[in-house]
């Protein structure tokens, strides 16, 4: 059974369809790029995998581990095992960066079964995983995101979701604004937690990232649809024409400004 | 529409309240000790004097206009004349380890729940009534000279028919270490008029001295009454004063006071109000910043719900140069609780060099909560730096939605935030015990407050 399967999905915004039909499977163990431009929909889609109110689903299912995805709560999705790394992560004052993934971590254990994490083992674990995105211990202790970097935002997502161990991780555009040194980083910790029981959906707009983080499908994304999948060629196929080259092929404006792939 | 009759009907009727306090007056006169000071005899003469001239607030006068007092001002209470014996047990909830304690019980001192044990020598720490007593030279500088009445119905009422309360004075140059806690308790009647209770504290930190206090309003039982509390602080030069009020009254019970404060040259006066009990709750917060070089701060937290009404009405006057004010009032409101936050800061001509701010945030967790604020600027000097600036809004839905898809239950994660936008003004209590204790009721206040316990 494939870990994700998104069948014909139509999602809108305040009357405004945004997704117009995707149809998408993703199997356990495989990592999914999805590109395009700005506007293409590529945050709906995140978003609407990861349960945001705001989106409304007018046709279409999502499936996760066969289950119905959509007829769960954001919190049941995380419990569930998905995982959504912000592209704007949230500062959020007064609540320990910490405190607040054990309370998390919690959250998801008790759900499956788990018992708590008592607060050694939970420390063992944080201080094992921030090696991985190489993050400042000080950022444990301070409030989540609050005066964090744009890099060491993107960072503290990769993190969470390292201590989180999700099943499926839908990254995004978790590289924009970052650097050549912290987009390695960031790279390094998404690679080390590629496993055959997870999945991930990493969605950007440059193809920079694919170099570091090496799809199994890439998926063009134009206009709310899925204009074009292939393999990791794709990306480098899409750096060198641009998304202007395209729209025009599949005739779908897809986007008010037809963006080229920068990087 | 009110009809004409009908507001000449009310008028007669609150007429006929105030009256009834004023012919109550002359039964309390008559029953005051023979050896009351005539300094005293006078003030409570003036006061009433002035309270028959000025009736009870209505919503037509501008610093009432948003704070109904009809159910104080139509009800009928009757004045304690000692306290009601509460027992020891009782107070558990509101205790602090390490504190110096006076419990006032319907504003009269209670002096076997109390202990003083380790109080410096030369500090004065009891019953406002045995110093007007035993050593009134020691009050009469300053009792009634800061809280005015004139304009003031409700202190013109303590003013007038306070029986007791704690009188502080901190001698030159001494440090009072210990905090000082005053827990004011007010009786419930089973049966009968509610009680009102007057408790009138004045607290002197002389020049160079320090000391902290906490006053701590609460209620034994549940049920209506009406708590109507002044105190007056007088910070002397250079004197450090750490002051905390906790306001746990009865959800039926009025509360209605009045803290005034006056500073003199490089003093430090350092204040958090949290109002979290009560069905209306009005506090007049005034501070006259006498001299130069001083240091007010005046930050409040109010958590209601229900229909719960509470009225911060704050006012700093800065009256000299070089001196500082800062103020910051959060408040969290549910269900269809008000809020009304009005502050003015008033920059005297000489007063060059001031800088003071001002905030008041709001956070509606539900739509049927109204919170108005109003911060008022008058300066009538040229060199200031004056910042106010107030909010109204709702939980972030990004903020709920980003912990949420960590796998946090959305009521958890509304807490949560709460929890964050409250702690604020909690983590600045610098007496341990009693942060923990607020803190406390935060996560017992909020739903599902064992997450929020967890989380921060």
């Amino acid at each position: 059974m494939p870990l994700l399967e998104i069948k014909n999905l139509h999602a809108s915004v305040e009357g405004t369809e945004i997704l117009k039909g995707i149809d998408l499977t993703l199997d356990s163990g495989q990592v999914h790029a999805i590109m395009g431009p700005n506007g293409s929909g590529k945050s709906t889609l995140a978003q609407v995998l990861a349960g945001r109110e705001e989106y409304d689903v007018t046709e279409g299912e999502v499936l996760f581990d066969g289950k119905d995805l959509l007829a769960l709560d954001p919190e049941e999705r995380a419990r569930e095992g998905v995982f959504l790394a912000f592209q704007y992560p949230v500062e959020i004052p007064g609540v320990s960066n910490t405190y607040f993934l054990k309370a998390a971590l919690n959250a998801i254990r008790k759900h499956r079964g788990l018992k708590e994490m008592d607060a050694m083992d939970f420390l063992k674990l944080v201080k094992e995983r921030m090696k991985l995105v190489q993050m400042e211990e000080t950022l444990l202790n301070r409030p989540v995101n609050e005066g964090f970097s744009g890099g060491e935002k993107k960072r503290n997502e990769i993190f969470h979701m390292s201590v989180l161990e999700p099943r499926l991780a839908v990254l995004d555009e978790t590289d924009s604004g970052l650097d050549i040194d912290a987009l390695k980083i960031v790279a390094d910790g998404v690679n080390s937690l590629r496993s055959a029981d997870r999945g991930f959906l990493v969605i950007t707009h440059y193809q920079r990232l694919l170099n570091f983080i090496v799809p199994d499908r890439v998926h063009v994304l134009l206009g709310g649809r899925i204009v074009r999948s292939g393999g990791k060629e794709l990306a480098l196929e899409l750096e060198e024409k641009g998304y202007v080259w395209l729209e025009q092929e599949v005739g779908v404006a897809a986007s008010p400004t037809g963006a080229a792939v920068g990087a | 529409m009110t009809t004409l009759t009908e507001k000449s009907a009310a008028e007669a009727a609150a007429a006929d309240r105030r009256d009834a306090y004023v012919a109550e007056f002359e039964s309390f006169r008559v029953s005051r000790p023979a050896s009351e000071p005539g300094f005293v005899s006078d003030l409570r003469r003036r006061a009433i004097d002035r309270f028959a001239e000025l009736g009870f607030p209505t919503l037509h006068q501008e610093a009432w206009r948003k704070t109904d007092v009809r159910p104080v001002s139509q009800g009928s209470f009757a004045r304690a004349t000692g306290p009601s014996p509460v027992p020891a047990a009782a107070l558990a909830p509101h205790l602090f380890d390490g504190a110096l304690r006076l419990v006032f019980v319907d504003g009269f001192l209670a002096p076997e729940l109390s202990h003083l044990d380790g109080l410096p020598e030369g500090v004065y720490l009891g019953s406002l009534a045995a110093a007007l007593e035993a050593e009134p030279e020691r009050v009469e500088p300053y009792l009634g000279r800061h809280a005015r009445f004139d304009d003031h119905p409700f202190v013109a009422l303590n003013t007038a028919f306070f029986a007791d309360g704690a009188f502080l004075h901190v001698p030159r140059g001494t440090v009072v270490e210990a905090p000082i806690h005053l827990l004011f308790l007010t009786t419930v009647e089973a049966a009968g008029d509610p009680v009102v209770a007057y408790p009138r504290n004045l607290l002197v930190a002389g020049e160079a001295s320090q000391a902290t206090v906490l006053e701590t309003y609460a209620a034994f039982g549940a049920g209506c009454y009406l708590d109507c509390p002044v105190t007056e602080v007088v910070a002397e030069a250079a004197a450090v004063l750490d002051h905390y009020k906790v306001q746990h009254e009865a959800r039926e019970a009025f509360h209605l006071a009045t803290l005034q404060v006056r500073q003199e040259r490089d003093s430090n006066f350092f204040s958090h109000a949290i109002s979290a009990g009560g069905d209306v709750t009005r506090n007049d917060v005034n501070a006259w910043l006498a001299d130069s070089g001083i240091q007010c701060t005046l930050n409040g937290l109010y958590m209601v719900n229900g229909t719960q009404l509470v009225d911060n009405h704050m006012r700093v006057d800065h009256a000299a140069p070089h001196c500082n004010s800062y103020e910051l009032y959060k408040g969290v409101l549910d269900g269809k609780a008000r809020a009304v936050f009005n502050g003015l800061i008033h920059v005297h001509p000489d007063a060059q060099r001031t800088d003071a701010k001002q905030s008041n945030r709001n956070l509606l967790l539900s739509r049927g909560a109204l919170a108005s604020s109003n911060p008022q600027l008058e300066i009538f000097a040229d060199d200031v730096k004056c910042t106010h600036g107030s909010t109204v809004g709702q939980l972030d839905a990004e903020a709920v939605f980003y912990l949420r898809s960590r796998g946090i239950a959305e009521d958890a994660a509304k807490s949560l935030l709460t929890y964050a936008f409250a702690s604020d003004i909690v983590q600045r209590i610098k007496i341990e015990p009693v942060r923990k204790d607020l803190e406390e009721f935060l996560f017992e206040r909020l739903p599902r407050g064992e997450i929020v316990r967890q989380a921060v």
